[in-house]
């Protein structure tokens, strides 16, 4: 269950990026998880509502966007087709993963006092 | 409230940030990487269920290098640092970090091992990452090297199941092929079948602690590597 280690290194990144930004609270928090990340989002979000009691993130919604899986051929540079296996058809050499195992924080929308 | 006026109003400001959620984790992996590299140590993460046979192999691997060699150890486990006892037993030195609750070793814990003296003078040092296929694998450690023991008694359909433990491994270590004879439907040819579609280069070392079957071949690889390492 390491998506409890997750939800709070999220909480005290965001925290960190709120506090220096002046925010009065976080309204959203938006992350990427790739199908091959290794996370659960259904776990991660279970663990994000206990974390985030009490902080900068007490009433700020989670919201967990995808991406795609990509391997690359870094020989010839193509996308190997989807599907197949994991080495590139044309050079047989083994693929690299260039998408799909991300897991980012890509945005915060915080509350902010109107005329500073 | 509004420091200007007063008036209480608030709005809502969006900030970009497209940082990796495990971004201190990687800062302080790379910190490790950058000693490892410094100190020409070889750093293995060695991961694998619990009851895969990682601190038996640890161990024949102990029996198979010089005696001269500086091998050093960190355990990790929930409770007890009966493993560590276990390698230094065998000539190893280990230092042994239990995790409580935590499923998995992380970068700061190395970090805080490595000032503990955890490697000093080694050449070789050995993670033994806590006993799970699924959460060490998100967690770079700095390592040099990643391996996984998968004993023949789990099935050939692990890397199936838990594919991230298994896409960033360097090294697959079949361990207990010693019990095959037991496992008349172990089918190698179908592991080797799962592990294609989840590792881009598939490597797979089967091996045995007991026997001694593929311990110095597993030796030439970390000679190898360490060389490679040391060299770069």
């Amino acid at each position: 269950m390491h998506e409890y280690s997750l939800a709070q290194a999220l909480v005290e990144h965001v925290e960190r990026q709120a506090r220096a930004r002046g925010a009065l609270s976080v309204h959203r928090v938006v992350v990427r998880i790739g199908p091959l990340a290794g996370v659960e989002t259904e776990l991660l979000t279970t663990a994000y509502d206990h974390v985030r009691v009490g902080t900068l993130c007490a009433s700020a919604e989670l919201c967990v966007g995808g991406e795609e899986v990509v391997w690359v051929c870094d020989a010839c540079g193509e996308a190997l087709p989807s599907g197949g296996g994991l080495c590139c058809p044309g050079c047989g050499l083994p693929g690299r993963l260039a998408g799909g195992d991300g897991l980012i924080l890509e945005r915060i929308e915080m509350e902010v006092a109107a005329h500073v | 409230m509004c420091k200007a006026c007063g008036c209480g109003d608030t709005t809502i400001v969006p900030v970009e940030i497209h940082e990796r959620l495990l971004s201190d984790n990687d800062r302080l992996a790379e910190h490790n990487r950058a000693h490892f590299a410094e100190h020409g140590i070889l750093a293995v993460n060695l991961m694998g269920s619990p009851g895969a046979g990682k601190t038996a192999m640890l161990e024949a691997t102990a029996r198979a290098m010089s005696a001269a060699r500086g091998l050093a150890a960190i355990t990790g486990d929930l409770e007890t640092d009966r493993d560590a006892r276990r390698l230094r037993d065998a000539g190893i030195r280990a230092e042994a970090i239990t995790t409580g609750s935590a499923c998995h070793l992380d970068a700061r814990m190395i970090h805080h091992a490595l000032h503990r003296g955890a490697a000093e003078g080694a050449d070789t040092l050995f993670i033994e990452n806590v006993g799970n296929l699924v959460c060490p694998a998100i967690y770079d450690l700095g390592q040099t090297v990643t391996v996984v023991a998968l004993s023949v008694t789990e099935g050939e359909d692990k890397p199936l199941k838990y594919p991230p433990m298994f896409r960033s491994a360097d090294l697959v270590l079949l361990t207990k092929i010693d019990l095959l004879p037991a496992l008349p439907d172990y089918d190698r040819d179908a592991l080797a079948e799962s592990l294609a579609q989840v590792m881009p280069d598939p490597r797979l070392l089967p091996v045995s602690a007991r026997t001694g079957d593929g311990i110095a071949e597993w030796v030439a690889f970390l000679e190898a590597r360490r060389a490679a390492h040391v060299h770069v």
